[in-house]
């Protein structure tokens, strides 16, 4: 299958100071990608590089199109849902708004895609007029999965969907992610640091180590190479 | 008594154009974090629109319609043309700004008017009603000030747009992410703030008379009501509003001169500042460092 995104001697920046060094990464269309690493090893500004949040060099095709010079919310446009760092709520705002505000590159009508999100997440659809804010974790985990799925992306980029919850509730969360991939035929690019469930469900993994690639290949390559065992498996 | 409640439902009357202004400067403050010192000559300018158009000839609502329009779009160029440049500068800067722009809209209104005071026309015939408690002007404003409070409130609430802007003053970064124009949705702010001022400035115009330093006592009433109520809450701005026009109207009756009754404004910014900086309707915003 061809990739739906590559990134080609991609450099990132942060200011003045270069935070990666030209990485190659290539997310085959319909599969699941996951670049692993330590904290600050550079996936999360992967990831902005990507959807146009930092400044970058090199090449960056989407859908046959070069993401160079777009603005994020351009690139939104093109089909790439970004769950940022954090999950980017709208915590002033109820449930129902966020996935509205999810819909907004689309414009036609959103409630179809929103009875297919509730269908994924009931307990959204219970609290669909609260206020965002008053959500536990994980339910505000799945809110911005569900947000990102309402612009009806080609591509979701997730980063560390895990965060701060509980490991049975991860769990619930990467079985959706998988099962949203193959019904809504999305193409994932994650960030994770649990690599251990991250590889089991992904077919492709890259190793990212202070900014540069080390290590990449299908995510059972990744996942029996006795280093990565040792660090990162534990 | 009478006399008392006569004076509540003129306060009231002018509450309403303060809640007005208050409410524009709000709309500013929420997406920007910018307090607009030059929203009353904004609005001031507005009204000259008006008074140019209605003296042309045009009936007084469509020159009231067509001014909004314009204010809409002027605001909107202000917010791209001297705003944008300096959005991501220090606070400081951006303020400096808008008391450029006051400085500006003043003097190139008193070089196109003259600061010769000017007439401006009511479109409310000043009959008493309730038995001389308050008069049709007083709720002719009201009614104004009611329809463009709904009018916003149905926008914000229901529309998309509306929607997308206030997300986009509540997690822009994330607004980004869902494909909203964030720049846009500020210039929308703008543009909605300008017209805001512009019904705040026409419907003060018949009382004050129309020169170009009329704005600069409401713009300080407005700010007391503003930070009354909260500077970042919308309901705040309107009660802040009615709130501070009541007191001045009382304040000035019963305690003090009419000439002192700009002091009232200044005294409750800052027993406000002292005694709760957030205002009535705010929430203390944490900022971790």
């Amino acid at each position: 299958m061809a990739p739906i995104l590559t990134l080609n001697g991609v450099k990132a920046f942060y200011g003045q100071s270069e935070v990666l060094h030209g990485i190659d990464v290539a997310v085959e269309e319909g599969g699941m990608t996951v670049l692993l690493g330590a904290n600050g090893a550079g996936k999360t500004t992967a990831l902005r590089a990507i959807c146009g949040v930092v400044r970058s060099d090199g090449e960056i095709m989407f859908a046959g199109k070069p993401l160079h010079g777009r603005s994020t919310e351009e690139i939104a446009a093109l089909g790439i849902a970004h769950v940022p760092e954090g999950r980017g709520t709208f915590v002033g705002l109820t449930v129902e708004e966020n996935l509205r505000l999810g819909a907004y590159t689309r414009r036609g009508r959103p409630d179809a895609g929103m009875g297919r999100m509730y269908g994924y997440f009931p307990i959204l659809a219970e609290r669909r007029r609260q206020q965002a804010g008053a959500l536990s974790g994980g339910e505000q985990q799945m809110l911005a999965i569900a947000r990102a799925l309402m612009m009806a992306p080609r591509l979701l980029v997730l980063d560390e969907p895990s965060f701060g919850l509980a490991p049975r509730i991860v769990e619930d969360i990467f079985v959706i992610i998988e099962r949203i991939r193959r019904e809504e035929r999305v193409s994932v690019l994650l960030v994770e640091q649990n690599a251990a469930l991250a590889l089991e469900l992904s077919d492709h993994a890259y190793l990212i180590e202070t900014g540069y690639v080390v290590a990449s290949g299908t995510a059972k390559q990744l996942a029996d190479d006795p280093q990565i065992r040792r660090s990162y498996l534990g | 008594m009478h006399e008392f409640l006569q004076q509540v439902f003129s306060g009231f009357s002018t509450g309403a154009i303060y809640a007005s202004l208050a409410l524009a400067l709000v709309m500013i403050y929420r997406s920007t974090e910018l307090v607009n010192f030059a929203q009353g000559e904004m609005a001031m300018f507005s009204t000259y629109i008006a008074w140019t158009l209605v003296s042309a000839g045009l009936p007084f609502w469509l020159a009231f319609l067509a001014t909004l329009t314009i204010s809409f779009i002027g605001g909107m160029a202000i917010e791209r043309i001297v705003i944008r440049p300096v959005e991501n500068a220090p606070v400081l800067a951006a303020v400096v700004v808008t008391i450029g722009l006051l400085l500006i809209f003043n003097s190139v209104a008193g070089w196109i008017y003259s600061y010769t005071v000017q007439d401006f026309p009511s479109p409310f015939h000043d009959r008493p009603l309730l038995g001389a408690l308050m008069t049709t002007r007083d709720l002719g404003v009201i009614a104004v000030t009611l329809v463009m409070l709904v009018l916003l409130f149905c926008f914000f609430r229901f529309t998309t747009t509306g929607l997308a802007m206030r997300a986009a003053a509540q997690n822009p970064a994330s607004a980004r992410l869902c494909g909203i124009p964030v720049g846009r949705m500020l210039a929308i702010g703008w543009g909605l703030a300008a017209a805001i001022g512009a019904i705040a400035g026409i419907m003060v115009a018949p009382v004050l008379f129309l020169d170009p330093n009329m704005m600069g006592g409401v713009l300080l009433y407005a700010f007391a009501g503003a930070l009354l109520g909260g500077i970042a809450s919308p309901i705040g701005a309107v009660v802040g509003g009615l709130i501070v026009g009541v007191t001045e109207n009382l304040v000035g009756t019963y305690l003090i001169a009419s000439q002192l009754k700009l002091t009232v404004a200044l005294i409750l910014i800052i027993i406000v500042l002292v005694v709760r900086p957030n205002g009535l309707f705010g929430t203390a915003t944490v900022r971790r460092v």
